[in-house]
This record gives C-alpha cells, sequence and structure tokens, in this order.
C-alpha cells in the first residue's frame, strides 16, 4: 500500500502527526466557518428578498439545507473512511469515520427539526411519513446505531471495525435519501439546486445558501480535527507522544 | 437602522414562531457538538497526568530517571 499512496499522506496518518496537524488548521477552519457562516446569515436574514409564496418562512432554507447536504456528505466521508479501516486497518480512518458520526447526526438532527418547523406553517403539519422525511429519519438512527455500535465494545478497536461494517451497509439509504423526492410522491419540494444545468432559485437567495453549505463545511472539518485529537489521545494514551502532551512537553 | 426597522426585522413577516427556534436549534446543537469533545479532551489529559503522578509516586527509586540528581 506504501507503494501507490504518496509518502506525505502515509506520515500524515500516524497518530502525533495528526495530532499536531489537526492542531494547527483547526483554529483557522473555525475562523473560516464563523466569517463565512456570518456572511452567508446576513445575506440570507437581511438582504435576500421574501419569497413571494412563502414570505418570510422560507429562510429557514438558508440552515435546513446546508444541514440536510451536510447529512449526507459527512455520511460519504464517514462511509469512505469505514472502507479504508476495514480493508487496510489504518487507525486514523477508524477515528475519522467514528467521530463523523456525532457530527453527522447532529446536522441529521437540525435537519428533521428545522424541517419540521418549516413544514408546520407550509404544509400544515409537522411530521408527516413520506419518503424524504422518513429515509432522513432511517439515516439519523443509522447514525445512532454507528455510535451506539461503536461504544458497545470494551476494545474501541474491535468495536470501530463492527461500527463502520453497518456504516458501510448504511450507505444504500444516502442515494435513497437524495432521490426519494423524484422516486415517490412527496409533500417535500424538488431540489432547486442543480450541478448541471439551470437552478431554479433567485440569485439573491443562491449566494447566501452556497455560503452557508460554505460555513458548514468548514466547520464539520473543524470539529472533527477536534474530535480526532480528543480520540487520539484516548486510543494512544499508553504511547510516549501522549505522556509527553499531559505533563505539558511539546512534541517534536 | 432604527426600532421600527428592527420590530420588523424580528417579526419575520409573522413567522418568527418557527423561523427562529429553528436558528436556535442549529445553533445550540453545533455548539454543544463543538464543545463536548473539548472537555472530554482535558478530562482525558487530567486523568492520564493523575494515573502518571500515582505511578512516579509508588516507584520512586526502581526507576530513577536521569535527570533527578543524585
Amino acid at each position: 500500500m506504501s507503494k501507490w499512496i504518496p509518502l506525505w499522506l502515509h506520515k500524515l496518518s500516524s497518530p502525533p502527526t495528526f495530532y499536531r496537524f489537526a492542531g494547527a488548521l483547526r483554529p483557522w477552519l473555525l475562523a473560516l466557518a464563523l466569517l463565512t457562516g456570518a456572511i452567508a446569515l446576513y445575506g440570507g436574514l437581511v438582504l435576500a428578498p421574501a419569497d413571494y409564496q412563502q414570505g418570510d418562512a422560507y429562510r429557514i432554507i438558508f440552515i435546513h439545507v446546508p444541514s440536510a447536504w451536510m447529512s449526507l456528505f459527512i455520511y460519504g466521508v464517514m462511509g469512505f473512511a469505514a472502507f479504508l479501516a476495514l480493508v487496510w486497518r489504518i487507525k486514523l480512518a477508524e477515528v475519522v469515520a467514528m467521530e463523523s458520526a456525532p457530527i453527522g447526526a447532529a446536522f441529521t438532527f437540525i435537519t428533521l427539526v428545522t424541517g419540521s418547523l418549516w413544514g408546520k406553517p407550509m404544509w400544515g403539519t409537522w411530521w408527516t411519513w413520506d419518503a424524504r422525511l422518513t429515509s432522513e429519519l432511517v439515516l439519523l438512527f443509522l447514525y445512532l446505531g454507528v455510535i451506539g455500535l461503536y461504544h458497545a465494545f470494551e476494545d474501541r478497536r474491535q468495536g470501530a471495525r463492527a461500527a463502520a461494517f453497518l456504516a458501510l451497509i448504511g450507505i444504500i439509504n444516502v442515494p435513497i435519501v437524495h432521490f426519494s423526492v423524484n422516486w415517490w410522491n412527496t409533500l417535500h419540494q424538488g431540489s432547486t439546486i442543480r450541478l448541471l444545468g439551470p437552478s431554479t432559485i433567485a440569485p439573491g437567495m443562491l449566494w447566501p445558501l452556497l455560503t452557508m453549505m460554505l460555513a458548514t463545511k468548514f466547520y464539520y472539518l473543524a470539529s472533527l480535527f477536534g474530535r480526532v485529537r480528543t480520540d487520539l489521545l484516548d486510543l494512544e494514551s499508553g504511547k510516549d507522544w501522549v505522556r509527553t502532551i499531559a505533563t505539558g512537553g511539546t512534541l517534536q | 437602522m432604527n426600532t421600527g426597522s428592527l420590530q420588523h426585522f424580528f417579526a419575520m413577516g409573522g413567522y418568527a414562531d418557527y423561523l427562529w427556534p429553528a436558528y436556535a436549534v442549529f445553533f445550540i446543537v453545533l455548539f454543544v457538538d463543538f464543545l463536548a469533545p473539548q472537555l472530554r479532551r482535558r478530562r482525558l489529559l487530567r486523568e492520564l497526568r493523575g494515573r502518571l503522578a500515582r505511578k512516579a509516586a509508588r516507584q520512586p527509586r526502581q526507576a530513577p530517571t536521569p535527570t533527578e540528581p543524585v
């Protein structure tokens, strides 16, 4: 394997190196997340015009849709890291997969709650068992299952492998969530942002949405790096480099 | 921005009861997500320091480190 991955990547996957790397990048990622998030909020809540059908209620879109995208994106990252962890048993890949799960669960929870708060004034109901909403709820349960399985084992690495397996199987749900609005009749509206072809959304509404998407990406990386650092300390607590940190020394 | 337009802003066209709770959930959940591992990391390091200190106190002479004054 070391033949076809670059050497720097190989080095980066060593826990003390990644601990330092993530610690150095995290404050910048957090600052970028806060900056882009603030710009997106100003654009979405103040500058963007009210919707001609939904009035100001549509402004929930600026947190609901980026959160929904993140709930799927993070599952993709988790599934990919789980695959690397199962095939090559890379410790860092295990940790990235396992520590992505709580962040993904947080974004999925936000998606469900904000969607519910948007649905009540627009559809007249908090919840309906249609394809999009149900598959997103299944996504939340998959995340919770991965977290639960990880912590159910005495041996953390054994738990990580079992949970990685569940994460990999659950990836089948990601396209179901994404295409549910096309495959089934649903209350939920179809997508208005398209990678190919024109988006059916006003530019004044589009740019705050895309800026918030960027902010949530930065936030995910910052949160992931913080979580991975913590988990590495725990997993490697017997190692010299962790002792050095615990006793206030600096890593070489 | 005067108070009238601020009130207008916070009213959100009558949807304030739905819009602001949604934004509150977004920020509270992400704040907790960010804080939890930080607290766990501090606790882990504190426990580890305690464990190392106890170990050092148990065997002071068996394994003297070179830096200790003789």
